[in-house]
Formats: structure tokens, sequence, C-alpha cells
């Protein structure tokens, strides 16, 4: 029964727009759904460095290596702020990378596609980040403090992402022909995986009415990936690029674009680990996690004996 | 092994205002918490000073007291300006 008033109570909390903190009372439920966004979310900015990695050493200047550096280097970070975030809802860190070592934990699929040409960091800045940003702005005003607070500061760290990758494309269909088709080539990839990076349809999405309700998730889905397809296709024509999509048409009357359906068969098998490179990029975060056990020990028993050196002093 | 302890943060933005928390991090020992702190909260220039606790250090309220612990301050209005009456007239007040 006081379970009850306590759920009435927490609800009324967050229907008066209220932010939930950490050792606030909440139900189970929330907390449950709260761990695992935040720490897919945190997991996707990790792998997220493992696509736009493999160029840092192959970029074309020391300007575009410094950006690369740079955003590979923001997004190490976000990582670090979503797990913190993760932590106040009582997990630990180590808990949370076991989980997506063992891929028990799922991550962004859109990291499970390869980047093949210079032209994927454009566009993996222009529409991967344009997405993510689309997907994190609403979540400043997510009902949990230390979500929104993280967001906060991802959305402001991740604005020159975006443009940084435009501006690569830009430079790329300004250049010669062939450059021009990199580009193009590289739109024709990332379109569709980025659309899909919204998450399933309105009516096929399992957690999207409760997480409304809770005010985790402040638009839907589809909304979404409208808005995103509106502001993106100009950005589009802008470069002189073809969204690769033949059913994609303006609607004067609704001011919205009609795009094509969105093969969910795809979606489904690289979220169910059979994308591109869902192998390679687990084998890679393995790695790199057994490879520094030493330097975590070793930091560790470092920090030990300094503190018994100063005890003996004393 | 298990995780680094876990420190808070808290960074002076710049001089004349105070030490903001700005969230946590792990680390193996203080001095390593406040270069990572650096690398992760100041990267944009956000600070010039940065303080780290240890989170085991911080002893906080309990929210589910904290009607009983704040109530006391919600009856006394004349703690505050308006609660007086002054006339128009005087000035500077």
């Amino acid at each position: 029964m006081q379970t009850l008033d306590q759920e009435l109570h927490f609800q009324s909390r967050i229907d008066n727009e209220e932010k939930i903190e950490p050792r606030d009372w909440m139900p189970e439920a929330y907390r449950h759904t709260l761990v695992r966004q935040i720490s897919q979310h945190a997991h996707s900015e990790v792998v997220g460095m493992l696509p736009e990695g493999n160029w840092i050493t192959r970029a074309p200047s020391l300007k575009r290596k410094l950006a690369l550096l740079a955003k590979v280097q923001d997004e190490a970070g976000h990582g670090l702020y979503l797990y913190a975030a993760c932590e106040t809802l009582g997990v630990e860190r180590a808990d949370l990378i076991d989980q997506l070592l063992s891929g028990k934990a799922k991550y962004s699929s859109i990291f499970n596609y390869p980047t093949l040409t210079w032209a994927d960091m454009g566009a993996i800045g222009w529409l991967v980040d344009g997405a993510a940003i689309m997907n994190q702005v609403p979540l400043c005003r997510c009902s949990y403090g230390p979500y929104a607070r993280a967001m906060v500061r991802v959305c402001k760290e991740e604005s020159f992402h975006q443009r940084q990758g435009y501006e690569i494309l830009l430079t790329l269909c300004r250049g010669t022909e062939v450059q021009k088709e990199m580009a193009q080539d590289a739109l024709n990839r990332w379109w569709w995986p980025s659309l899909m990076m919204f998450g399933p349809n309105d009516s096929d999405s399992e957690h999207s009415e409760q997480s409304m309700k809770w005010k985790i998730k402040r638009i839907s889905n589809d909304d979404l990936r409208q808005k995103f397809v509106d502001i993106t296709v100009p950005q589009a024509e802008y470069l002189g690029l073809t969204v690769p999509d033949k059913d994609l048409k303006y609607n004067e009357e609704t001011g919205h674009y009609e795009f094509g359906k969105i093969n969910w068969d795809e979606f489904w098998q690289v979220v169910k680990g059979h994308g591109p490179c869902n192998r390679e990029r687990m084998e890679a975060r393995i790695k790199a996690h057994e490879d520094g056990a030493w330097v975590r020990e070793a930091a560790m028993a470092y920090s030990e004996k300094q503190k018994s050196k100063n005890q003996k002093v004393a | 092994m298990k995780d680094w302890p876990l420190y808070e943060i808290f960074i002076r933005s710049k001089n004349g205002l105070s030490h903001k928390h700005v969230g946590s991090l792990h680390a193996a020992d203080a001095e390593m918490a406040i270069e990572n702190a650096r690398d992760v909260y100041t990267r944009r220039m956000e600070g010039v000073s940065i303080w780290v606790v240890d989170s085991r250090e911080i002893t906080a309220s309990n929210p589910a007291e904290q009607d009983a612990l704040f109530d006391p301050a919600e009856s006394k209005i004349y703690r505050h300006p308006t609660f007086y009456d002054v006339p128009e007239e005087v000035r500077h007040m």
C-alpha cells in the first residue's frame, strides 16, 4: 500500500516537472529503465570512438587531424559523464563495462557500420552526430537530474562535431569529380542507418510509452526522425548531393518531407549482432580493456604505496 | 579488479566565483583525480581551479527527511524584506 502511495506521489512530482535526484525515492522500474538507457548511451559513446579512430592517422591535413582527435576525445568524455550519471543510480562502473564486453548490453547500431573513406568522417559528423544531437537535446529536460545535466554538457560540446563533419563534405563537394563522388557514396551508405538511429516506429517501440510518462523521453521516435529529415534534406541539397531515397518528396500542405520505408529487417539484424562490424568492434573493446588492466592495477598499487609512505613520514 | 575510488569534482570557472560541482570520476588517488578532471571537465577553458573530494567523505542530508529539515524556515516570512511596510516617500531602503 505504501508503495502505491509512493508511486502516485512520484508521478505527481514528475507531472509537476520536478527533477528526480539520486537519493530520492523512485520506482524500481524507473531506476531499471534509466540504468539500461544511460549505460547503453555511455557504451555508444565509447564504441563510437572506434569508427573514427580508424581515420586519425590518415586524416588529410593537420587541421583535420586535430579536429578529429578533439572529437574522439570528447566522445570518451561523454562516455564518462554518462557512466558517472548511471552510477548515481547505485550500479558499479565495472559491472556496466562487463555488460558491454560480455555482449549483454547494447550500444547504438550505427557504430557497426564500417568507415571506408575519408568522406565517412564528414558523413558521420553531419548525419550521425546530427541525429544524436536531435535525440539528446530533449534529454536535457529529462526528469532524472544527473542524466539531464550530463546531456547539457554533451550537447554543448557536440555542436562542433556536426559542423566539422559538414565542412569536410562541403570541401569534398567543392573539389574534384572524384571527391564529390566520394561524398555522395558516403551519403548513400550513411543515410538510412542514420534514420534508424531514432529507433523503431512508435507503434513498435516497446519502452516508449512508459518512458514518455516518466518524462525520460520527451519526443517520440517518429517525430524526431521527421524533424531530422526536414532539417537535413535542404543541407544535402546545398552540398549538391542526392539523398538516396526515390520516395523522398516535399509535401507543401504539411510542410514536411515524406520519405521511403526504412528497412527494419536490416536494423534488427545489426541489433542482433549481424552487422558488418559488430564482431570487430567488440574485439577492439575487449582488447583495449584487457591490455589496460595492468595500468589500472599499477596505478592503484602506486597510490597504496604513496599512502603508506606518507603514513610512515607522519 | 574493483573500480578505482570515486571522486566528486568541483570547478571554479573564474576567480571571484565559488567552486561548483560538475560531476564525478574514478581515479587511483586525489592527484590523479585532479589530472583526469583537467582532461574531462576543463578542455574548453571551463576552469581556473579544481577541487576533488573522495565521494565517501561526503555526508548528505536525507531527502526523505526534507520536510522536517526545511519546514522551520517556511513560516518565517518576517526574515524577508517584503514583510515590512515602508511608505513610498521613504527612498533608498
